[in-house]
Parts: structure tokens; sequence; C-alpha cells
């Protein structure tokens, strides 16, 4: 009985402390996937409603399971790989585009750490799958390298139109990381550290939450995620009136669909960060005074994370459905003239208050 | 140095083929572009991809028959194109409509021109990334089609009017739902304004593009709201009046500027005076009798077909192929304002049922000659901005 015990304890303790990266992997890489399909239903039904529409409301009770029918669509359907394209690039591209949309979230922390006792032995757990002390900085190189999907995509589709999206995608990715970037100095510069964990830390108490602190840094960022997650008004390589579907148009069944998922998880990512950087991340105020037990606790701030995050994806899809698109110049002029002296100008004002202040 | 190097690096023109299966060519519309990057060098417009001999059928058809054939012109607003058609028949045989007839013809004119402009206005807002926009329109449109299924029996191929007025009375609850849709279409023209006219994006997509100058556009004999765009306050409903228009009340609006955004918003006024004389007929809409007294021309009705030997003979020769009434030989041109401009009609009459020939002048083909001048510079985006505004019915275009 002993012996049993003791086995049971070695194999908990093996799961919960030598497995759990891989663990944490796994689950939440499906949980993005998950999400990007409940995203996909949300889209719909959320501009439907807007609409006036009903929206899709057939496969399952009030429509919930119409992302697995739309999966099952695109893996049944023919793959075309049309004659004229190249075919390496052509395969390769969908790839690029989705895995460093997943990789992203790596390092975005969505709970506080956890120290629990588990036999005796006291455990530490991490929400979040790698805690980098230069997480902000992996974010930003890693958000980059998704634009390379949409160029090789572009470029390999060989059609004038995928050309023209995937160079619009990559003058707009660039030009749009610039303000992006100047936002997150500002944020560095307050919580004085790369790591995500501390500059959610420093964000303790409701005042303290950079939106409040950041107010322009807050819209900069804002601004510059719509443009880096290729979304209305900020759609442009996809544009489906001027390039039929930019650098997708000629994807179909699951590379299509790869390119969809990148997206949505690109969203997710963005609007996860968002919180993250300027609404506290898992920050619930006033929590630690209730006095809970740490597990209530911390699923707390787990689920204020969550509340947090699809805010942004909601007020993502909102933007979505009622702004029309930008021009190419203007959508360049916004990024360098107006976003970039704004966001030099933060960061002046935010160092002047962070060395005399 | 710099400039050295620019001029040394090799660049290419791309020709782009725009269409004509493309999401904003709405229809079948070819243009091929030749950009410069994305700036379009120059701009050649393909047309005939919808070509349908309309006109060489009206040399084989007789005048009622084409009626039918007038509604696939502009697919847009089929009810104007009935009207102008039958109008013209009506000058080459001098004949004077009834009362009746001629407030349900100003009536459905207008309507067909809010439905128009709803399309229009769906599309061109879906052109510049507006969606939500698209939608509103199109919902408010279906409220017209209903009224338009009801009372003339299609939704899109009315084929309402036969010359000499209209084929039957408007269903008896006409004026209730009339009043009903305006009552409701205020709300609707306010949640588009509240969603485009001031937005900045919409006005910064708008402004300044596919500017066209009030010299240029009477040069080039473009109509409609393009020319009102334009600054020139021509109107066929008001300086050749025609149906009751002179008895109405309602203003042309025009804007100065001739760019994209000008147009936007002339047609936008257009929608709430045209809601105005909708008002005003359906108030003092008359009765009595809605087709042309003469049964030569117009169906008898049908107690007189079955019970007198005129009333048979005169139903035998309207309905009958190869016969029909005859037109006096004489050359006519008639138009009228349908949305996207002045529809005018060349009928030649050579003594018979059919005409020698027959002419449209289709606002959208002359509006279209614009084109090319107005699209160069812009950027592909514009490019598709302009022909929203420009509304090209490729079934006019080509017909």
């Amino acid at each position: 009985m002993e012996f049993l015990l003791s086995i049971i304890e070695s194999v908990t303790m093996f799961l919960l402390v030598d497995l759990s990266p891989y663990l944490k992997v796994f689950l939440i890489t499906n949980f993005l996937m998950v999400m990007v399909m409940v995203l996909t239903l949300l889209e719909r039904r959320i501009s439907a409603w807007i609409q006036d529409r009903h929206g899709p409301n057939r496969v399952g009770p009030g429509g919930i399971l119409q992302p697995i029918a739309d999966g099952i669509k695109h893996f049944i359907k023919e793959d075309i790989i049309p004659g004229h394209v190249d075919r390496f690039l052509y395969i390769l591209a969908p790839m690029v585009a989705m895995i460093p949309a997943l990789v992203t979230f790596a390092v975005i922390p969505f709970g506080d750490q956890m120290t629990i006792p588990i036999y005796d032995e006291l455990v530490t757990f991490k929400f979040q799958i790698a805690d980098l002390n230069v997480g902000i900085l992996y974010i930003v190189g890693v958000a980059s390298l998704g634009v390379y999907g949409l160029i090789v995509g572009g470029f390999a589709s060989n059609n004038k139109y995928s050309m023209l999206g995937g160079l619009r995608s990559s003058a707009q990715m660039i030009s749009y990381e610039l303000p992006m970037g100047l936002a997150i100095v500002a944020v560095v510069l307050l919580a004085g550290s790369l790591r995500l964990n501390d500059i959610v830390v420093d964000q303790s108490s409701f005042l303290h939450w950079n939106v409040f602190r950041q107010p322009l840094g807050f819209i900069l960022f804002v601004v510059a995620v719509f443009a880096e997650t290729n979304r209305l008004p900020f759609d442009l390589p996809e544009a489906e009136q001027e390039l039929v579907g930019g650098y997708h148009t000629e994807y179909s069944s699951m590379k299509f669909s790869a390119f969809m998922i990148a997206e949505y998880t690109h969203m997710i990512t963005a609007a996860a960060l968002i919180s993250t950087l300027y609404l506290g991340g898992w920050q619930v105020p006033g929590l630690a005074s209730l006095g809970l037990p740490i597990v209530a606790e911390q699923l707390l701030q787990i689920l204020a994370f969550a509340a947090k995050t699809g805010f942004f994806l909601l007020v993502f899809i909102w933007v979505r459905w009622t702004l029309p698109r930008f021009r190419y110049d203007q959508l360049m002029n916004i990024g360098w003239r107006k976003m970039l002296p704004l966001g030099l100008l933060n960061i002046i004002v935010t160092a002047a208050f962070v060395a005399f202040v | 140095m710099a400039q050295e190097a620019a001029y040394s690096l090799k660049t290419d023109r791309t020709i782009l083929n725009f269409g004509p299966q493309h999401p904003a060519t709405h229809g079948t519309l070819r243009l091929v572009l030749e950009l410069d990057g994305e700036v379009v060098v120059k701009a050649e417009p393909h047309i005939g991809y919808l070509h349908s001999g309309f006109e060489k059928l009206g040399e084989h058809k007789s005048y009622n028959q084409w009626v039918t054939l007038s509604d696939r012109m502009n697919y847009l607003s089929p009810l104007c194109n009935n009207i102008g058609f039958a109008q013209a028949v009506e000058k080459l045989l001098e004949m004077e409509i009834p009362e009746r007839a001629k407030y349900i013809r100003t009536i459905l004119a207008e309507m067909s021109r809010i439905a128009d402009h709803m399309v229009w206005l769906g599309t061109h807002a879906l052109d510049i990334g507006a969606f939500t926009a698209f939608l509103y329109a199109f919902q408010a449109r279906e409220n017209l089609y209903i009224i338009f299924e009801h009372t003339t029996g299609a939704r899109l191929t009315t084929s309402y009017t036969r010359v000499g007025g209209v084929f039957r009375d408007v269903p008896h609850d006409f004026k209730e739902m009339t009043n009903n849709f305006l009552n409701y279409y205020p709300g609707v023209l306010k949640e588009v304004h509240n969603l485009l006219t001031r937005n900045r994006i919409w006005v910064d997509r708008t402004r300044g593009i596919g500017h066209i100058s009030r010299e240029d556009a009477i040069e080039l004999g473009v109509t409609g709201p393009m020319l009102r765009g334009s600054g020139v306050p021509f109107d066929v409903r008001k300086d050749h009046p025609y149906l009751v228009y002179d008895r109405l009340d309602f203003d042309v609006p025009v804007c100065d500027d001739g760019d994209v955004y000008a147009r936007y918003l002339v047609r936008m006024e257009e929608v709430e005076q045209s809601l105005s004389i909708i008002r005003q007929c359906i108030d003092d809409l008359p009765d009595g009798p809605v087709s042309y007294f003469d049964k030569k021309y117009s169906l008898p009705e049908k107690e007189g077909v079955y019970d007198t030997i005129e009333g048979l003979i005169h139903h035998f020769k309207n309905i009958m192929p190869g016969h029909g009434f005859d037109v006096p030989v004489a050359d006519i041109y008639d138009s009228t304002e349908s949305p996207n401009g002045e529809l005018g009609f060349y009928i030649v009459g050579d003594g018979t049922h059919k005409a020698y020939r027959l002419r449209v002048r289709a606002p959208s083909f002359i509006n279209f000659s614009s084109f090319q001048d107005i699209s160069k510079g812009a950027s592909v985006s514009d490019v598709v901005a302009i022909l929203g505004s420009m509304n090209i019915i490729a079934g006019e275009l080509d017909r």
C-alpha cells in the first residue's frame, strides 16, 4: 500500500512538475485553436447582429457547431495547387503565417505565479508557457515573422492581386511595428522590465493600469495592433473589393483555413497583449483584500484575464463591421506622419516622468 | 546620386486585368489597368460582356413587347426604364395618358430611384469596405421590392407600363404600404448618415477622388447625379418636366466639388427629395382609369373581351404576335430622368407595329465615357471607389 501511494505521488509530481511545460504547451495550443473556432462563430453571429441578419444558426443548437462544419468542409475540400505557382513556397506560406501566430502566445502570462504545497513539497505553478526575461522582445520579434507568411503567400501565388496584397501587407506591418514598438517602450520604461509578468505586477492597483498612465500609448498600441492583425479598417492586404482576396486569392481548403486561423490567432494574441500591457493582465483590483483561498484567487485572475481579452476581441469584431477601409497612402500617412511622432512624444514624456518625478 | 540610382533601377508597369469577374465590378465589366506600383497610369474599359442586343430586338418586337426587355436594361430600377420607354412611344403617338396613370408612374419612378440609390449606396459602401451600410441599404431596398412585387407582380422584371398607361391599377392597400414605407425610410437614411457621412475614413477615401470638372462633365454629356455632383443643376424632371413633375415641389440637389463624395451627397439628398415627391403624390392620387381610353392601343377590360366582338378584336390585335398598334412614320427622342441620369429613347417609326430603329441613350454608357480620364493617377483602391460612385450598370452599358 505504501508502495502504491508512493508511486501515485511520484507520478503526480512528475505530471505536475516535470511534464507541466509540455502540458501547458499542449493545452494552450489547443485552447487557442478552439478559441479560433469560437471566434469565427462569434464574428459571424455578432456581425449578423450588427447588420440585422440571423447569421449561421443551422448547425447544432443555435448554430454553435458551425465552426466544426466549416472545419470539416475545409478538410474535405479539394486541395488545389494551381499550376502557375511556386510549389514549395506556396505550401510553405500558410505554415509560416500560422506558426508565429501560435508561438507568440507562449510568453503571455494568464495568471499569477502560484505556490501550493503538494505532498510536503512546495510546487510553483507559472501560468505562462515560458517566463522569458525578454518576453516583450520575443513578442515583437516573433509577431513580425508572421508577415513573411503573407509576403511568401502573395509571391508564390504568382498572381497580380496576390502580389499586391503581399506587398501591401509587408509595407503595412513594417510601418505599424514602429508605433507599436514605441508604445511598448513607454510601458517598459514604467515597469522597468521586459518581463511580461513584471509589467503586469507593476499595474497592481486599478489606477496603476497602464491604460490610465499611458492613454496615448494605449491608443497608439491598439491602432497599431489593428494594423498588425490585418483587420478592418486596415485589412488592405486582403481588401476583397480591390484585390479579390489579396494574398490568399489562390489558396483553397485547409491552406486557406490556415491563413484564417493565423489571422484569428493573431487577434487573440493581440487582445491578450493589450490586456496584459494596458489593463493589468490578470490583476483583479482589490482581490487580495478579500482573503480568498489561493486557488480561488488564481481562478478569478485567470477569468479576469480571459474577460479582458474577450472584451478586446469583441472590440475587434465591432470595429470591423462598422468602419470602411483606408487607402494605402492614407495608411502610410497615419503610420509614419502621425503615429510615429506621437509615439516618440509619448516616450519622451514618459521618460521625463520616470526620471524626474 | 540617389536620383541616378532611381533611374538605373529597372521598373516596369503592370497590366492588371480588373474584371470581368471581380468583386467590385458588380456585373460583367472589364477594365484593363496599367499600373505603376499601385497608381493607375491608364485605364481601359472593355465593355460588351453583357451585350444582349436590346436595341436590335426593338426592331423585331412590337412596342408593348419591348417593355419587358426594358426591365433588363437597368436592372436596379426597371420601372424607370418601363416608364421612359412607354413615355417615348406615347410621345410618338401623341397620346395623353390618364391622370391616375401619371401619378402612379411618378410614384413608382421615384420608388425605383430610391431602390436604385440604395443598391448604389450599398455597393459603393461595400467597395470602400463598409459592409454594414451595405446590408442596411439592401434591407431598406427589400421594403420597396415588396411594394413592387405587390403592385406589378414581380420584383425585378416588373414590366409594369404599357403604352397608354400602366397594365393594371395599384393594389387596394398601395397607399397604406407606401405610407408605411415613407415613415420607415428616414430612419434608414439617418443610420447610413451616422455610419458614413461624417466618418473620417469615408470622407478621406471619397473626397478629392475621381474629380470631374463642370466643363468636362458638360462636354462629355455626363448626366444625373454625376453631373449634379459637378455643380450643374440639370435634371430632366425640372428642366423638361414630364408626368406630373411640374406640379410637384422638389429641389435638385447640387454639389460643386465634382468628386466621389459630392456624388455621394447628391445621391443621398436625392433620396430625401424622392421621398418628398412620393409623399406629395400619394396624397393627391386621383381616381380614374389607368390606361388610355382608345382600346386600339391598350388592352380592353376582360368583360368587353368576353361579351363583344370589338373587345375580342381589340384584345387579339393587341396580343397576337405580328400584330399590335401601328405608329406614324416619324422619329422622336424623349427622355426621362433615370436614377443614373438622362435615359433617352430615340424611336424611328415606319408606320408598322415595330420600330424601324430603337436607340437608347443609356446614362451609364455615357457617364462611363468619363472613366478613362478621371481614373488616371488614382490608385487601385480609388478605381474601386470611382466605379462605385458612378454606379455603372452593365446591362444598361451594353444594351
